[in-house]
């Protein structure tokens, strides 16, 4: 049985649809990837996941339970990690997770232990003591993590968890990211706009304007755009793609001097075109498509990476709508 | 009802107040400025029937004052907890919204009656002559009161997002309560539209219990206004009424 089930899942504030019709289901243990440019519905379809908002239709389920009718249930079997921070700057780092346990009604004869779990296992043990406003950002986020363990959930929400984050404190971050299924038992749903972010999932959904328009393993959706690419530069052209068609059947097409041929495992057939053709090659380059290609594909667009003012608009028509209500 | 969630919020409360010395310092300076400057000064300009001293009358007031500012004080925090994203980590919880209103309104009562109870260690100060029966009385009357003012802090906080609104709340809400609810002159001496205004206000009730409390036998203008008993089921009424309805409108999103 899947640990998260979507059936026909619609929310509209108003005139503005913001998630319009999507199905999906998450197996339990794997990282499932929400993707999908800013404005897409991916924070609306958390909210409702997280039972903080209602669908105007259609149905949700996480470990068996329905989100619009046991919205305590589903909570308990959940962690979430919002996109902006939701810790205590005022409190310590280890107050923040203690006051989390009994918050989530973790025995009290456990919080102890699990609270110094979580934070041996994010690397801030050292720094328990500290205040959370001494804490830098890439800290603050792997703090929030760690209270998203605490009450042991089946499924762990990570909305964006990597941005605002320097290169360094990203790559660390998911270093934990991915242990997690394993060491904690536990199914990761996450959001990003970082394309290159999803490759580590298991299974990727591709959203744009509310509706899913692709799903996949990064692999699968990386074939629709083709494989991958070989590009090199010989000595002799004519000769070498003679050879190239002898070898793999292949005919590479030549493009400004240089020679590409498209195949489904790139790097597998490297260093058979080095045996094959020997010293006449003079350089040899590997391009692989990225999942942001297969959103190109789709929609005829690029990712936006920050359309900021884009944003802004749906959350001021969603801020009206809820006033109006 | 969720206890572990209800404890916690306290405990969270308790411990930034402990951490926050100028929070504490403010609190007590604010009640020994209006005793010792505004009631020393008047005292020249009014002398209130029965003997009693223009500070002495105001003590009760004044403790109503303490208790108004740290409750509310307590309770707007959500609003800065709205602005800093923790109140989500709290929404989001497996706890209902009733133990959320409980357990903040219990926060602002307990640092709140902790305030009352410091001022209320200058009775002597102020040549008063307080028993022990009358002190476990106006310490009942102070968590009440605390109580019903905390929640009403959390129904205004329910209102706003974020925390220029404190201004507003402080000017426009707090401000008018203090100088309509009996504090700084009895109820019964002002003209009638006032005296309206100051019914409505909780904090009236409250402060007119612990004036029962504190000056048990006085007669004439200076006396309190309505009977113990009809001053506690006010703030207890209003109390229950302050929760339920708080409890509702956070559940009101979309």
């Amino acid at each position: 049985m899947p640990i998260i089930k979507v059936e026909n899942l619609v929310k509209s504030y108003g005139n503005l649809t913001a998630v319009d019709g999507i199905s999906f289901e998450v197996e339990e243990g794997t990282i499932f990837g929400f993707l999908g440019p800013n404005g897409a519905g991916k924070t609306t379809t958390i909210n409702v996941l997280c039972t903080l908002i209602s669908a105007t239709s259609g149905k949700a389920f996480i470990d068996g339970f329905d989100c619009a009718k046991e919205p305590s249930k589903v909570r308990k079997s959940i962690g979430i990690v919002f996109q902006d921070t939701t810790l205590d700057k005022d409190l310590t780092a280890y107050e923040n997770l203690v006051f989390h346990a009994y918050l989530y009604g973790v025995k009290k004869s456990e919080i102890k232990t699990r609270v110094h779990d979580a934070l041996n296992f994010v690397e801030l043990y050292e720094r328990k003591d500290d205040l959370v406003k001494k804490y830098s950002g890439g800290m603050k986020r792997r703090l929030e993590v760690a209270r998203g363990l605490i009450h042991r959930p089946r499924v762990l929400f990570l909305d964006e968890p990597t941005l605002g984050l320097d290169p360094q404190s990203r790559a660390n971050l998911w270093g934990f990211i991915t242990e997690m299924p394993k060491k904690h038992n536990v199914t990761i749903f996450m959001t990003t706009h970082y394309m290159e972010e999803a490759e580590v999932c298991d299974k990727i959904a591709i959203i744009d304007n509310g509706k899913i328009i692709v799903e996949g393993s990064p692999e699968e959706l990386k074939k629709t755009v083709g494989g991958d690419v070989v590009s090199l530069r010989t000595r002799d052209n004519n000769w070498s793609r003679q050879e190239i068609k002898k070898m793999f059947g292949i005919d590479a097409e030549e493009k400004d001097g240089e020679l590409y041929l498209t195949t489904g495992k790139g790097d597998a057939c490297i260093p058979e075109l080095i045996r094959g053709l020997g010293d006449m090659v003079l350089s040899v380059k590997l391009q692989r498509p990225t999942i942001n290609d297969v959103f190109l594909k789709l929609t005829g667009k690029a990712i936006r990476v920050e359309d900021v003012s884009g944003m802004s608009n749906i959350k001021e028509e969603v801020r009206a709508y809820r006033r109006r209500h | 009802m969720e206890f572990n969630a209800i404890y916690v919020l306290v405990a969270r409360e308790f411990k930034k107040f402990i951490r926050e010395r100028s929070r504490l310092v403010s609190a007590i300076a604010r009640p020994l400025i209006w005793l010792f400057l505004v009631g020393a000064g008047m005292s020249r300009l009014v002398s209130p029937a029965g003997g009693m001293s223009y500070t002495q009358f105001i003590f009760p007031g004044i403790l109503g004052m303490t208790i108004l500012f740290s409750s509310i004080f307590s309770s707007i925090s959500i609003i800065w907890d709205k602005e800093f994203g923790f109140f989500r980590e709290i929404l989001a919880a497996p706890v209902s919204r009733l133990s959320i209103v409980i357990g903040k309104g219990l926060s602002g009562t307990v640092v709140s009656t902790i305030q009352a109870v410091i001022v209320l260690l200058l009775f002597p100060v102020l040549g008063l002559n307080l028993g022990l029966l009358q002190i476990i009385e106006v310490l009942i009357i102070a968590i009440a009161l605390s109580f019903c003012i905390s929640t009403f802090g959390i129904l205004l906080a329910t209102f706003y997002d974020s925390y220029e609104s404190f201004s507003v709340i402080m000017n426009f809400i707090v401000m008018p309560m203090f100088f309509l609810s009996g504090a700084m002159y009895p109820v019964k001496l002002l003209p009638k539209p006032l005296a309206i205004a100051t019914k409505l206000n909780p904090l009236t009730y409250g402060i007119d219990a612990l004036k029962n409390a504190i000056f048990p036998v006085e007669e004439g203008p200076m006396s309190a206004d309505f009977s113990l008993a009809t001053d506690m089921a006010v703030i207890l009424i209003l109390s229950i009424a302050f929760v339920v309805i708080a409890a509702r409108l956070f559940e009101r999103k979309k």
